[in-house]
């Protein structure tokens, strides 16, 4: 079976080539540094969100073993030029083995950041029905980077992108996350949010949608974060699905290249951080990972947990399709939000 | 081509200049700078702005294109509907105004 790679070298040459575009420009994009280990450990969620670049619902089973679990705390350990432990899904919370790969982490010493879609605090795991309103607390022990998806201050669109009554349950756990003294001043928990745009469109800019999110919130519910990061909805997957039946694929991929900018392309995510699938392999990113693209070392072997080596991996080509124009486009994409 | 107003055709604004550059060059220069920075009015608010004028001209480009601007700008629907009575308020404020030449008309037509 051919891989990803080699499928893509087999396609036409289309006007969104991003390798070609980066040729163009003169521009060489090479990993600057490998800072962060982000982890997908499941693709189970209790929601069904329209844009969601996983396919990530209920319904998934996919999930870290305990080994591969093992191994990537093994090579948190070994590294300490990995500061950084980045845990996503899915859900990452609906993992049986997501508090104790936390603790162990913390444990190391690692700056843990969780992504997490607020409402499972309420709604608990899909399939076994197990609560998680432990949450808010268990991430305040841990004292870990709490990161929250909230795609407006408003209901409409928060619905409209994930599923009828989510800004309620939303307002509800970031009240339950406040209470433990998350996004307070001086208290070191750092609640950060981000904002996806709910349709095909590029995030408004940063600092000033920060700021609205920051008074509404305050205002309308009396809630407090640290943080706003606005990321690109990326052409692939569901929301690829939902372009293309609509219509709106050409659109968007010509609106995505006509905002190239290169100060964002410098700042992009996979010169930092490499992305670990539920299965051990390894990627340039979350993106790469759902479109199946393995990251691959110089010699063009592909990247594993189960053989970890920081040289090789430092050293990897970064793996570019056409869905990198969603991060580079505007003020760029990144999940710390713009780049530029 | 059977009908007026295509959605596709909103790519091809800039084709105006196929029979007069400089005035077109000209033009998207200044219209990028009045409706495209940030100045002593935000992006957003000129978005606003030029959703309401394209409501009032009813220009179904302008409306595409503004509608996305608005969202792009961080504004959000009540702004965009309240924006549009704006302009349906000053329409109709606009029409029923010029009553009072019609009264004033009126008055001398009237013993």
């Amino acid at each position: 079976m051919k891989s990803a790679v080699q499928l893509k070298a087999l396609r036409p040459r289309s006007k969104y080539d991003f390798d070609a575009l980066l040729r163009e420009r003169g521009m060489a994009l090479a990993p600057a540094a490998v800072d962060t280990l982000q982890v997908n450990i499941t693709k189970t969620c209790n929601q069904v969100c329209r844009h969601c670049h996983v396919d990530a619902s209920p319904s998934r089973t996919e999930r870290m073993s305990p080994e591969d679990l093992a191994r990537c705390l093994e090579i948190l350990a070994r590294h300490p030029q990995i500061t950084k432990l980045d845990i996503t899904g899915g859900a990452p919370e609906l993992h049986p083995g997501f508090d104790g790969f936390v603790e162990k982490a913390v444990a190391l010493g690692k700056h843990v950041m969780v992504r997490h879609n607020l409402t499972v605090q309420l709604d608990g795991h899909p399939q076994t029905k197990e609560s998680k309103e432990y949450l808010p607390g268990f991430f305040a022990r841990n004292r870990v980077e709490v990161i929250c998806s909230l795609p407006y201050y408003q209901q409409f669109f928060t619905d409209s992108q994930r599923g009828a009554g989510v800004f309620a349950k939303s307002m509800e756990a970031m009240r339950r996350l406040n209470a433990q003294g998350y996004g307070a001043e001086g208290s070191g928990l750092e609640l950060n949010l981000v904002c996806n745009p709910v349709g095909p469109y590029l995030p408004a800019p940063q600092a000033g949608l920060e700021a609205d999110y920051r008074r509404e919130l305050k205002a309308k519910h009396g809630l407090v974060f640290n943080r706003l990061y606005t990321i690109t909805n990326m052409p692939i997957n569901r929301f690829r699905l939902h372009l293309e039946k609509s219509g709106q694929y050409e659109a968007y991929m010509d609106r995505l290249l006509a905002a190239f900018n290169p100060a964002a392309a410098g700042g992009v995510m996979c010169r930092s951080l490499v992305s670990v699938g539920h299965d051990g392999r390894v990627y340039d990113c979350d993106f790469n990972q759902m479109l199946e693209m393995d990251a691959v070392d110089a010699k063009g072997r592909r990247l594993s947990i189960r053989d970890f080596d920081f040289d090789r991996v430092l050293s990897r080509p970064i793996q570019f399709d056409e869905h990198c124009l969603g991060c580079t486009a505007g003020a760029g994409s990144s999940c710390g939000g713009a780049t530029a | 081509m059977s009908d007026y107003y295509e959605s596709e055709d909103l790519k091809k604004f800039g084709d105006i200049g196929k029979h007069g550059k400089q005035l077109a060059d000209d033009f998207f220069k200044y219209y990028g700078n009045a409706t495209g920075t940030d100045g002593a009015l935000s992006k957003r608010e000129k978005a606003l702005i030029a959703l309401a004028v394209a409501h009032a001209q009813k220009c179904p480009y302008c409306i595409d294109a503004y509608t996305t601007q608005c969202l792009e700008t961080g504004a959000n629907p009540e702004q965009m509907m309240e924006a549009v009575h704006v302009a349906a308020a000053m329409l109709a404020g606009i029409t029923l105004v010029h009553s009072v030449q019609m009264q004033n008309h009126l008055e001398k037509m009237v013993l």
